[in-house]
């Protein structure tokens, strides 16, 4: 038996390296051939020859650690020879390393590097809402994330095209692009992220530029997608803006180089449009706290939007991590000539996950923020109507609201269980307030400022990494309007490839 | 935000005094202690202390799995410092991007990987936080294992709906010695590059290892021949590379797509080809749910075997990549022989 084993796997051997010698052949012809029909190569044309060449160099690797089988094989003791015809009769690999050179080669075919492919991974995940509320103000009412639910029935929160790979050996990029439906039925563009950033830099420095969300507290950095539930924090949506912090510029990081990890951020953006909500933003010339303002402009560096965050983490035993950090944002707002935004923020995010994880789970996690603003309001002409007396109709008074400085402030703490795998439970608690500022004097409370509270649990599906069901419940109670229920089904597809997702 | 810059200015301070006092005075960690006076500083001394007396002349190698880790500690020896980062009995394709990995890739000579896309839903955002120029791709730090290996299964057409499929083949090699050979090759390779002083005993190891595999190689098939053929049901095909090494049949999964959870029905019709293929044993890996695996048994009169690819992952396998395999081997002919 073990004669003819091993004389099974000499004949297989051979016939693995007569093949192997074969395509080599083919391809040493293919090459002649290339360089026959070209009397000049032109650049492209070296680079597939390059190419090839590199094929033949892989090929003439696996031969190499054939034969390096066979000799190991012959090294071993004649007493050896049962067992060895086990391992001897061991089937060649048929979809192995050289199945794409299998396929003959055409002059039609592209030449590509190794098994081919792209040069940047792409992806989609579109992320979709189904359910109702008692709320009749869903859309900035209920929900203030510009990719929340935004009315009763069927939602299409975002489908996110994500585009990344290297760019160079000195670049990485990065961008995402997502499509909404809003409430009136059109289809709307956001270019969400799209950057560059350094890979080595010296020093433990990154430099990241372009469009991006700003590293400012956990879930301002995370896609929606990647939430853990179906909305957004009221806190984000208060101060933060509906569409998250994130505009045009630059930052750089520096990975501190401490024995645990701790990293320092400072950033520089644009301070005005839509996505700089509590900066220079006109607000589509709605009122924001109590004055209708202008559109901003840089005009010199210190009208631009700066940003600043520390996060350190820790490992508390081998199973717990711990990640804290703190942010800053300040910027010139639009209320005034000289009026700035502060916002600070604070993070916290800890994580037990089971030694014996299957697929991530078990794990319990849990993530809170809180954030406060200081927003410096101009002084702002405008006519309020003062009640008249003794019954009398009322009259308008031209009025100068002073200068003055609003603060808001909100938190949220949430808490994930993956109690098996592909199933999580969650619960969030929601808590935004502001204090009573003067222009509420003038014209009484103003509701988008009001204490608010809100608690939603809810159970999320992973049929696989790909999918996801999530149903979710929201106890609202809005000072001066009410309490309110709302129940959403939230459904997600990804296409393509994905990135793994930061700690 | 004041009092954050301050601690962060301390720290080349401390980094540099502690350079100079070792050298210089050769001040002890204790004296060094009289400066710093809270715990936390306390602790960041001692940390930068240690960090500088071992920086010197050693690898510092970051593996990804155990199982690299075992074999590029037969190959590296003393000469090299190793830090792993899945732990043996977690579930590698989903190990946690903890940022504490970030600073341990950052001061990496070199990243050991399996280069499979085990590590694909991980290593990424680690990479890209790490910002060091020796484990970029392409550079001599960066160690890609499945070099050199004939990869199995590797899909002709990438499709998600027959589960979650690795583009480059089953990453799970390393459970046939021949394999783990050929990767013990690549690494002594690999690091006389980076080390050209110890090549020679880089090479020196790797051949002391490679004759310690192929006798123990002579044992594991004397010890499998008369199984050959034998069929053992598996919950993840991550028992490919093993199966064909050792002529056994893995052919059954409790799992009906890989990374798909099991069903019943699926389960039913698992256990009706157990049946019919007189199969005896299911294997189970330390993550995967050993409930499943005891119900198919349950039913089919089979025993359920605790196994682990990674060293460490189940009892008696601390020793590295020949205790495994040893523990592997005897423990899989134990229970298919009981059972006969």
């Amino acid at each position: 038996m073990s004669g003819g084993a091993v004389m099974n796997f000499e004949g297989l051997s051979m016939k693995q390296i007569k093949q192997m010698t074969q395509r080599l052949m083919k391809l040493v012809l293919v090459v002649g051939a290339f360089c026959l029909f070209t009397g000049n190569l032109r650049a492209q044309e070296a680079s597939e020859l390059e190419q090839l060449k590199k094929e033949m160099r892989e090929m003439r690797k696996q031969m190499q650690q054939l034969e390096q089988k066979i000799e190991t094989l012959e090294r071993k003791p004649q007493a050896a020879a049962p067992p060895v015809a086990s391992v001897v009769t061991q089937p060649a690999p048929e979809t192995a390393p050289a199945a794409p050179a299998k396929k003959s080669w055409s002059p039609a075919d592209p030449i590509r590097v190794g098994k081919g492919g792209t040069y940047a991974d792409l992806g989609l995940v579109a992320t979709f809402a189904a359910g109702g509320s008692t709320a009749n103000d869903i859309e900035g009412g209920t929900e203030l994330g510009g990719h929340d639910p935004n009315q009763r029935g069927f939602t299409v929160q975002g489908v996110e095209l994500n585009l990344q790979g290297a760019i160079d050996p000195y670049f990485r990029g990065n961008a995402n692009v997502a499509f909404m439906v809003d409430s009136a039925g059109e289809t709307q563009v956001e270019l969400e992220e799209a950057w560059l950033e350094t890979m080595s830099l010296p020093g433990n420095l990154q430099v990241r530029a372009g469009q991006y969300l700003t590293d400012f507290g956990r879930i301002n950095t995370q896609h929606p997608h990647s939430w853990a539930f179906v909305d957004a924090p009221l806190v984000s949506g208060r101060l933060l803006g509906p569409d998250g912090l994130r505009n045009p510029g630059a930052r750089i990081s520096w990975l501190v180089p401490t024995p645990f990890y701790s990293e320092l951020f400072f950033g520089v953006q644009d301070s005005q449009g839509e996505t700089a909500y509590s900066f220079s933003y006109d607000h589509g010339g709605e009122p924001f706290l109590g004055r209708v303002n202008g559109t901003g402009s840089v005009e010199r560096f210190s009208d631009m939007l700066l940003t600043t965050r520390y996060a350190a983490s820790f490992d508390l035993t081998d199973n717990q991590t711990l990640l804290a950090g703190a942010s800053a944002a300040f910027g010139p707002n639009s209320s005034g000539t000289d009026t700035d935004t502060q916002i600070y923020g604070v993070d916290l995010y800890w994580k037990w996950k089971s030694p014996r994880a299957h697929g991530g789970f078990p794990f319990v996690a849990w993530q809170t923020e809180a954030m406060v603003r200081r927003y410096e309001a101009g002084t702002y002409p405008s006519l309020v109507l003062q009640p008249g007396f003794g019954g009398l109709p009322g009259y308008p008074v031209y009025v100068i609201q002073p200068e003055e400085t609003i603060t808001d402030w909100g938190l949220y703490s949430q808490v994930l269980w993956g109690f098996k795998p592909g199933w999580v439970a969650g619960l969030r608690g929601d808590f935004v307030t502001g204090e009573t500022a003067q222009y509420e004097e003038l014209y009484g409370t103003d509701l988008s400022r009001a204490p608010r509270w809100r608690i939603s649990p809810n159970l999320t599906w992973y049929p696989s990494e790909f999918s996801k069901l999530r149903l979710q419940y929201n106890y609202d109670d809005r000072d001066g309007i009410g309490v309110d229920h709302s129940v959403w089904l939230q459904f997600e597809f990804l296409l393509g490839a994905h990135a793994a997702h930061k700690f | 935000m004041n009092t954050i810059m301050k601690t962060n200015s301390l720290i080349p301070f401390l980094k540099r005094r502690d350079a100079e006092s070792a050298e210089k005075r050769g001040v002890s960690l204790s004296s060094l202690r009289c400066f710093a006076t809270s715990a936390p500083l306390r602790l960041l001394v001692a940390a930068l202390f240690f960090y500088g007396a071992t920086a010197q002349a050693k690898l510092n190698l970051v593996v990804t799995t155990p199982d690299l880790a075992a074999i590029a500690k037969e190959v590296g020896g003393d000469q090299v410092e190793i830090t792993t980062l899945a732990r043996p009995t977690e579930d590698p394709h989903f190990v946690d991007a903890k940022p504490s990995f970030i600073v341990k890739l950052n001061k990496a000579d070199a990243l050991i990987e399996g280069g499979a896309e085990l590590e694909i839903g991980w290593l990424s955002p680690l990479l890209n936080g790490a910002r060091n120029a020796k484990i970029q791709p392409g550079q001599p730090g960066r160690i890609l294992c499945s070099e050199g290996i004939a990869m199995r299964e590797v899909p002709t057409v990438l499709d998600r709906s027959k589960g979650d499929l690795h583009a480059a083949g089953n990453p799970h090699f390393i459970v046939d010695p021949l394999n783990a050979r050929i990767v013990a090759q690549h690494l002594a390779d690999a690091f006389g590059k980076l080390d050209a002083k110890s090549a020679e005993k880089f090479r020196a190891n790797f051949d002391k290892f490679a004759s310690a595999l192929d006798a123990k190689m002579v044992e594991w098939q004397k010890t499998m021949a008369p199984l050959k053929g034998r069929e053992v049901v598996a919950y993840h095909n991550s028992w490919l590379y093993f199966a064909e090494g050792f002529g056994l049949k893995i052919e059954f999964f409790l799992e009906p797509k890989p990374g798909i959870p099991p069903s019943p029905a699926h389960l039913a019709e698992v256990m009706a080809k157990m049946k019919e293929t007189n199969a005896r044993v299911v294997i189970v890996d330390p993550y995967l749910n050993r409930q499943t695996a005891e119900t198919a048994a349950r039913g089919t009169g089979a025993t359920v075997l605790d196994v682990a690819q990674f060293p460490g992952g189940v009892k008696g396998t601390d020793g590295g990549y020949i205790a495994l395999m040893d523990y592997l081997v005897n423990s899989l002919a134990k229970a298919l022989g009981e059972k006969k």
